[in-house]
């Protein structure tokens, strides 16, 4: 495998300098884990203060009028009736209804607007904004200029307070331009793990002054991506590649509320006529012991029926148990509820569960 | 990277401490930071026959699940149990408390297709060596 291709985010030494693990993710070489392992950095998550560089994922800039601009089209959600200083989390659908990505719109005047991706999808996002926005419209990817520190944790406000004066009128969803560091930055009180938690978006060649400063108070700990993705799949967050894809509508990911019929959105024609008929539907299990479903695993009934694949699956800290998502196929349409998952010669048990798995976060504390 | 220098290897990175006819056996230091947190070994059935190089069980860390091969053939004679409780002990003391299972012997000659705790110390320096080229490239 080569690395020599991999982007860096402006972190990247000082998470070697902590002894990260990195590892090649969307093309970039990221932190997977520190030398606390994942358990550790689970419990400072969820008991504490965790902080991720996640500066590889991507911001948009647009100018112009909710509608007349064509941003409204691009999402699921309203924007139109979304007040200044808050985010709102939606998708851009392609015309088949499938997902191109899931985003979260922040509106940072009447008709100044930030836009925020994952990763993998930069590219591909930022041609389908430029094809769908009207002509004339101001479009800007900032990505490589912007870099993004997510503090999560029960204790994480705490820890900002000083750093962020006002931090504490934030409520879940929204945010505001703080001076941080003598910098003036977005800071929203958003998150990906079901904790209290903030992103700061920070000048990029800047970032490692906020990392030293962050890191400098002992309540914080570094957590990588591979904690990350434990922690959004005990609260059932979707993942792009995993729970969504193009060819994935948002309805069979179980994010029908994230799509408001009542507005005109790219490939909501397709995605009425698809909703008649899923293609699939995701389920949501807790396996019956430590052992953890895996991406690729089928999900079968007890009678041997195949039925489904799981798409992510993890071992549970919080629950002590293995925790999984998975897609049913649309040719059963049947309840679920015990289930087989693993693969030839593994058969384990594990029955379905409402979400989240992990119910008792901070997130709006 | 701690090695024990009378403990043999497996390129799949298992030791076996060979003591009257029995072996216990175990991970390395390099499998059990490579796997990061343990969090379920499933322990093979007393009695059990195993293989030279097959599987002998397996073991599942937070993010993925890897086979661990016997590096004697035999017959499995005791497992430890405190694993089923504290998988993390592998973590924790992988070449003493978080043994995995005693093999009963079945062919001493089979050790030559081992490595020494030497042997082993070159053969982890030659996967560094690769895994630094790679990143050069």
């Amino acid at each position: 495998m080569s690395t020599g291709s991999l982007h860096r985010t402006s972190l990247y030494d000082a998470h070697v300098a902590l002894g990260a693990k990195m590892v090649p993710f969307a093309g970039w070489d990221m932190a997977l884990q520190y030398p606390a392992g994942i358990l550790k950095e689970h419990e400072a998550n969820r008991k504490g203060c965790s902080i991720f560089d996640c500066s590889h994922m991507g911001e948009f800039l647009i100018e112009g009028d909710a509608v007349a601009s064509g941003l409204d089209r691009i999402v699921t959600q309203s924007i139109v009736d979304q007040p200044v200083g808050t985010c709102r989390y939606g998708m851009a659908l392609n015309d088949a209804g499938g997902t191109i990505d899931d985003l979260i719109v922040y509106r940072l005047s009447s008709e100044k607007w930030m836009v925020v991706v994952n990763a993998s999808n930069i590219d591909k996002d930022a041609a389908h904004f430029r094809r769908s926005l009207a002509s004339g419209v101001m479009f800007k990817d900032v990505s490589f200029q912007t870099a993004k520190l997510d503090v999560q944790g029960p204790l994480s406000r705490d820890v900002l307070k000083a750093l962020v004066p006002g931090i504490e009128k934030l409520d879940h969803y929204t945010f505001g331009i703080f001076c941080v560091l003598g910098e003036d930055v977005i800071v929203s009180r958003t998150g990906y793990t079901g904790e209290l938690g903030y992103e700061i978006y920070y000048p990029w060649d800047k970032a490692e002054k906020l990392w030293n400063v962050v890191m400098d108070d002992k309540r914080v700990y570094p957590t990588g991506l591979g904690v990350r993705d434990v922690l959004r799949i005990e609260v059932c967050y979707p993942l792009y590649g995993h729970e969504l894809s193009e060819a994935i509508t948002p309805v069979e990911a179980g994010l029908k509320r994230f799509v408001d019929m009542n507005k005109i959105f790219i490939g909501k024609e397709a995605l009425v006529v698809r909703q008649q008929v899923p293609s699939r539907r995701i389920i949501h299990f807790i396996s019956d012991s430590r052992r953890a479903p895996r991406q690729g695993h089928q999900i079968s009934l007890n009678d041997g029926t195949v039925v489904g694949e799981v798409v992510s699956g993890t071992f549970s800290p919080a629950l002590g148990l293995g925790v999984g998502i998975g897609f049913i196929k649309k040719e059963f349409t049947g309840t679920v509820k015990d289930i087989i998952f693993g693969e030839e010669k593994l058969r384990l048990g594990a029955q379905t569960a409402a979400r989240p798995f992990y119910k008792t976060g901070s997130l709006k504390n | 990277m701690e090695i024990v220098e009378h403990y043999l290897y497996t390129k799949e990175h298992e030791w076996i401490n060979m003591e009257d006819g029995t072996g216990t056996v175990g991970i390395t230091e390099y499998a059990q930071s490579t796997l990061g947190d343990i969090t379920f070994v499933e322990l093979p059935n007393v009695d059990a026959e195993v293989e030279q190089f097959e599987p002998l069980t397996s073991i599942e860390s937070v993010k993925s699940a890897s086979d661990i091969f016997s590096p004697m053939s035999g017959r499995v004679v005791e497992i430890n149990d405190e694993l089923s409780e504290d998988p993390g002990l592998i973590n924790r003391s992988c070449y003493d408390k978080g043994w995995i299972a005693k093999v009963e012997i079945s062919d001493m000659d089979e050790s030559s297709n081992l490595m020494t705790a030497a042997e082993y110390g070159s053969y982890l320096e030659s996967l560094e060596r690769e895994g630094e080229a790679e990143g050069d490239e």
